[in-house]
């Protein structure tokens, strides 16, 4: 017979709400890094209810592997993979949103008025007696005897995983690198000869000399490809006619 | 409080991830949401093998965090494939069996 004790209670109704609230802001959050973190703090309050449910182990392999290993390779990959602008929320498909939070509203709903009214017609037993020789050596016990062959299939699976990943992320060129002579034919031969030059700098005709000033075509119009991919998928890009002539603020004398 | 509001929680974890999973375009936040549906899927598994007093449960929740491992080192590598062809990381521009 499982009795629960009040720090249990306690950390339940603490963390509960906070793991649901963290999950339902990384729907929410503009950027991808963000809503990684948000993950990795609903991770660890996953681990803290494992050990309070008496699963020591699998609690320690949750922080090691999860918010350890896993998060750590999410968000690599957003390092390689940079920003973009698919982090935007807009939605592509019209009503997508709403027909997908309706399904999950009937979905969770259902969900909990299962878990509400069904019952198991027997007390929960808790792992008291099962972890009588500690839940390591009770889970290997199990791991090393019924589950022996599950187990071995199972490391076959990461040895291939490993294997196909570094498959997948082995790049093979198709096609001999560009030398620079080509590279130079390739500019003045295709297309316009706007780019032949190299593209142009941030800033020069913007009265500013920082990088997320575009700068002014001789029309006046701000040049888009002056400035870096990133920083306008970021939405770090400032306007240029902010540093007009007849803008910028010369009241202040030059000191004699 | 009894043992089933782990469950309760589970079940709300699992459908927000299932909302992420059709709402947002990213392909690694929609890669995210599915890791948390299988987190709560495990603490379901966590849950009732308390509830059930024997170690099964925890033995299946320990394989499906190799799985989810697994998954993520492969799914990791295609989203890099990907971004490497395309230079875009959203599930929109992946549309090429469409044509």
């Amino acid at each position: 017979m499982l009795t629960i004790q009040t720090p249990e209670a306690v950390m339940f109704w603490v963390l509960g709400p906070l793991s649901v609230i963290a999950a339902i802001g990384m729907l929410v959050v503009k950027k991808a890094v963000h809503s990684a973190l948000l993950l990795a703090w609903i991770m660890i309050t996953i681990a803290l209810f494992y050990i309070a449910q008496d699963a020591v182990f699998l609690g320690i392999v949750q922080i090691v592997v999860y918010t350890g290993a896993v998060m750590m390779l999410f968000l690599f990959i957003l390092m390689l993979v940079g920003v973009d602008a698919s982090d935007s929320l807009t939605e592509t498909i019209p009503g997508l949103r709403a027909i997908a939070i309706t399904a999950a509203l009937g979905f969770g709903g259902l969900l909990v008025s299962l878990i509400s009214r069904a019952t198991l017609g027997r007390p929960a037993l808790g792992l008291a007696e099962a972890n009588k020789d500690g839940n390591v050596q009770g889970l290997a016990k199990l791991l090393f005897s019924d589950y022996v062959f599950a187990f071995e299939a199972i490391s076959a699976l990461l040895i291939t995983a490993a294997l196909g990943a570094m498959v997948l992320a082995h790049h093979q060129r198709t096609v001999a690198r560009p030398t620079q002579r080509e590279q130079a034919i390739a500019r003045f031969r295709t297309g316009s000869l706007a780019s032949a030059a190299g593209l142009p700098n941030p800033g020069v005709y913007a009265r500013h000399n920082a990088v997320d000033v575009p700068a002014l075509l001789p029309d006046g119009t701000p040049a888009p490809n002056s400035i870096s991919a990133t920083l306008k998928a970021r939405g770090d890009m400032l306007e240029s006619n902010q540093f007009e002539l007849g803008e910028v603020d010369n009241t202040v004398q030059e000191e004699k | 409080m009894n043992p089933y509001n782990y469950l309760y929680v589970a079940g709300l974890l699992f459908t927000i991830g299932a909302i992420g999973v059709i709402v947002r375009r990213n392909a690694i936040v929609v890669f995210m949401c599915i890791e948390l549906m299988l987190n709560a899927a495990n603490l379901t598994l966590v849950t009732f093998s308390r509830i059930n007093g024997t170690l099964e449960g925890q033995v299946t929740a320990f394989f499906t965090m190799v799985v989810a491992a697994c998954e993520v080192v492969v799914g990791l590598a295609i989203i890099i494939a990907i971004y490497r062809s395309r230079r875009s990381a959203s599930i929109d521009d992946a549309s090429l069996l469409k044509r």
